[in-house]
C-alpha cells in the first residue's frame, strides 16, 4: 500500500521533472537545473552526514576543484570532450577527498567540522590569492564541453534543455547509485558507524577505511555536480570552494531530511525556491532563510521529508516478511 | 562438569596486566589463562577492575603493563577490530546495540564482520544468504527467534540484553569475553543463556564476569576473584569459595554465597 503510494509519488515527481521543458519557460528550466545540481551536491554530503554521520563543513572543495579541474582542463579555442573531462574532473574531486579525508578522518566530532572547514579554505585561498586560475575573479570556460558518442552528438550542452535532461539523467542516477550502496554490505556498515561506532569496531570493522571510501565516494559526487555547475554557468571562481557554499548545501541537506535519499533533493528544491521568493521580497532575504532554518530545526527534525509517510520503517517490514514468509508481526 | 574437558591448549592469557587511570589502578598484575572448553568466571565487588580487565583483553583499552596471549601469539596493544577478527568476541556490560535497527539487522551485521571485506557496494547485503543464516542462528540461540523483525530500542532491558549476546555470537568467536551477561534479565531469560553457556562452553573459552553467583557456580570450571585490580585468589571454584580472604573481602558479605 505505502509502497504503491511511494512509487506513485516518485513516478508522478520524474513525470514532471521529464515534461518540465515542454512547459516551462527556459529561466526556469535553467533554474531547475541549477535546483538539480544542487541536489546532487546536497545528496553526496547526504552520504557523509545522514548515513555515516560525519559533519563536513568543507564539501565545497570537492564541488569547486572539480569546477576548476574543467575550466583549466578545456582549451579556449575550441571545445574539451566532455567525457575526458568529467572523468577528469570526478577522479580530481575523488583524490582530493582521498588526501583530505585521510587527515581529517582521524578527527571526530567538533574537530571534524573544524578539520573539513580548514582544508576547504585553504584551497579556497589557493585559488582566490595565486593567479593559477585568475584569482578572486575566477576563470571562464570560453566553449562548453562538447558531448560526443562516436560520431555523434545526442546533446548540446550549450542548450537549456539538452543540458536539462543531462542533468535531471545525473540526478536520478546518482539517486538510483546511493539507494545501491546504501543496500549493499558497505551501505549497511557506514550506517553501523553512525548509530555507534565503538561497537562496529569491537565487531571487527575497521571504520576508518570505511569512513574513507564513503568520503571519497561522497567527493566524487560533489565533484560530479560542480562539473555540471561549471559547465551551465561557463564560469568557476573561488566562491565554488567556499565555506558560504559548504554551508548553504549543508543546510539544503538539514532542511531536506538527513539521512534519506529524497531529503536533500526536498532540499534543494525547497531552499532554492525560498531564496528566490524571498529575494523577491526583500533585499534581507537571507534573515527569512534563517528564521525557516530555525523553524525546520525546532519543528521538523527529520526535515521536509519528515513531512512524508514512514516509507522506510515500513519497508524494513515488508523485507523481512519477505525473508520469512508466514510469520506474521504484531 | 568441571575438570573433564580435555586439555586444549590455553586460548587466552595474560601476565602482570597492568592499566592506570592517573594514580588509580584499575587493574594491577592480572595474571590468568583460559583454555578451550573453560569457564573462567571472574568475580569481585563493584570497581574491582572486572570490566577493564575485560577492555583490556578486548583492545577496547590498552594495557599500561603486562602482556596479552591469544593462542600463544602476543596481541597487546592490538585495536579491537583486529583482536575481534582473531576470533575474540565480546559483550558489554552496558548493553551497546544499534537500537534503530532491528534484531535480525543488529546480528546480520555482526555476521557480516567476518566477511574478508564489507567493501561490496552493489548487492544488497539482504540478499547475502548465509548471513542471514548466521544471524537467525545466533537469534534462536539466545531465544529471541519470535523478535527478530523488531526494533531493539522497542525490546525490554533484558532482550536487549539477549540481543547484545546473540551480536558476540554471529561473529563466530572461539573466545568469548562476557561482561556480566545475565545483568538485567529475567528469571527466565537467564536461565536460558546459562544453559547457552553452558552448551558453547565446549567450543569456546570463556570469560565471564559476572554477579549471579548460582550462575557462576554452575557454569565456571576456573574461578578468579578480583579485589582493587589485583587477584585475590583463583583456582577451582570450591577451593576458591573455602578461602577465608575470600569469605572476609567478598563473598561473606553475599549471603547466598
Amino acid at each position: 500500500m505505502s509502497n504503491r503510494a511511494l512509487a506513485i509519488g516518485l513516478s508522478v515527481g520524474v513525470a514532471l521533472l521529464v515534461a518540465f521543458p515542454f512547459i516551462g519557460d527556459r529561466f526556469y528550466v535553467q533554474f531547475v537545473t541549477k535546483i538539480l545540481i544542487m541536489a546532487i551536491f546536497a545528496g553526496s554530503l547526504n552520504l557523509l552526514v545522514g548515513y555515516t554521520g560525519l559533519v563536513s563543513l568543507g564539501h565545497a572543495a570537492f564541488f569547486g576543484v572539480a569546477g576548476y579541474i574543467l575550466a583549466l582542463y578545456s582549451p579556449d579555442t575550441h571545445a574539451a570532450s566532455f567525457w575526458t573531462s568529467l572523468l577528469l574532473a570526478v577522479s580530481g574531486a575523488a583524490l582530493m577527498a582521498l588526501i583530505i579525508g585521510t587527515l581529517v578522518l582521524r578527527t571526530s566530532g567538533i574537530f571534524f567540522i573544524m578539520a573539513t572547514l580548514a582544508f576547504a579554505e585553504m584551497l579556497f585561498y589557493v585559488f582566490h590569492d595565486t593567479a593559477i586560475a585568475g584569482g578572486s575573479d575566477g576563470i571562464y570556460i570560453h566553449e562548453r564541453p562538447v558531448l560526443m558518442i562516436g560520431n555523434w552528438q545526442p546533446l548540446d550542452l550549450a542548450h537549456s534543455g539538452h543540458f536539462y535532461y543531462l542533468v535531471l539523467a545525473f540526478s536520478i542516477g546518482v539517486t538510483l547509485f546511493m539507494r545501491t550502496i546504501l543496500r549493499s554490505p558497505f551501505g549497511q556498515v557506514i550506517v553501523g558507524i553512525r548509530v555507534n561506532e565503538h561497537r562496529m569496531r569491537a565487531l571487527g570493522f575497521h571504520t576508518f577505511r570505511y569512513k574513507l571510501v564513503c568520503f571519497v565516494i561522497a567527493g566524487g559526487i560533489a565533484g560530479l555536480a560542480g562539473y555540471l555547475a561549471a559547465v551551465q554557468f561557463g564560469v568557476v571562481n573561488p566562491e565554488m570552494l567556499g565555506w558560504h557554499l559548504s554551508g548553504s548545501v549543508l543546510m539544503m541537506v538539514i532542511l531536506g531530511g538527513m539521512g534519506t535519499l529524497i531529503g536533500p533533493i526536498l532540499g534543494a528544491f525547497s531552499m532554492m525556491f525560498l531564496e528566490e521568493i524571498f529575494q523577491t521580497m526583500t533585499k534581507h532575504w537571507q534573515l527569512l532563510i534563517g528564521v525557516v532554518i530555525v523553524l525546520v530545526a525546532l519543528f521538523l527534525p527529520r526535515g521536509v521529508a519528515g513531512l512524508l509517510p514512514d516509507w522506510q520503517r515500513r519497508r524494513t517490514k515488508a523485507g523481512s516478511a519477505q525473508r520469512a514468509p508466514g510469520k506474521t508481526h504484531a | 562438569m568441571r575438570d573433564d574437558k580435555p586439555d586444549s591448549g590455553t586460548m587466552l592469557e595474560t601476565r602482570s596486566l597492568s592499566r592506570h587511570f592517573g594514580g588509580l589502578s584499575a587493574v594491577d598484575g592480572v595474571s590468568l589463562t583460559c583454555r578451550m572448553g573453560e569457564v573462567h568466571a571472574v568475580i569481585g565487588p563493584n570497581g574491582a577492575g572486572k570490566s577493564t580487565l575485560i577492555n583490556l583483553l578486548s583492545g577496547d583499552l590498552e594495557p599500561s603493563a603486562g602482556q596479552v596471549f591469544l593462542h600463544g601469539d602476543e596481541v597487546t596493544g592490538l585495536s579491537s577490530p583486529r583482536i575481534s577478527l582473531l576470533g575474540v568476541g565480546r559483550s558489554y556490560q552496558k548493553t551497546n546495540v544499534f537500537l534503530s535497527f532491528s534484531v535480525f539487522e543488529n546480528c546480520r551485521l555482526a555476521a557480516q564482520s567476518r566477511l574478508a571485506t564489507s567493501m561490496r557496494f552493489f548487492r544488497a547485503a539482504r540478499s547475502y544468504r548465509a548471513l542471514s543464516d548466521v544471524a537467525m542462528r545466533a537469534i534462536e540461540q539466545v531465544g529471541l527467534a519470535g523478535r527478530a523483525d523488531e526494533r531493539v530500542d522497542t525490546l525490554s532491558h533484558g532482550e536487549q540484553r539477549q540481543v547484545e549476546i546473540a551480536m558476540t555470537l554471529a561473529t563466530n568467536p572461539r573466545v568469548l569475553l562476557l561482561d556480566e551477561p545475565l545483568a538485567g534479565m529475567g528469571a527466565e531469560e537467564s536461565s536460558q543463556i546459562i544453559e547457552l553457556l553452558r552448551a558453547l562452553s565446549g567450543g569456546h573459552a570463556i570469560l565471564l564476569v559476572e554477579h549471579d553467583m548460582d550462575a557462576v557456580f554452575s557454569l565456571a570450571n576456573t574461578l578468579t576473584v578480583m579485589v582493587n585490580g589485583a587477584v585475590l585468589e583463583s583456582g577451582l571454584p570450591e577451593t576458591v569459595r573455602a578461602s577465608r580472604a575470600v569469605q572476609v573481602a567478598y563473598l561473606g558479605e553475599h549471603s547466598h554465597a
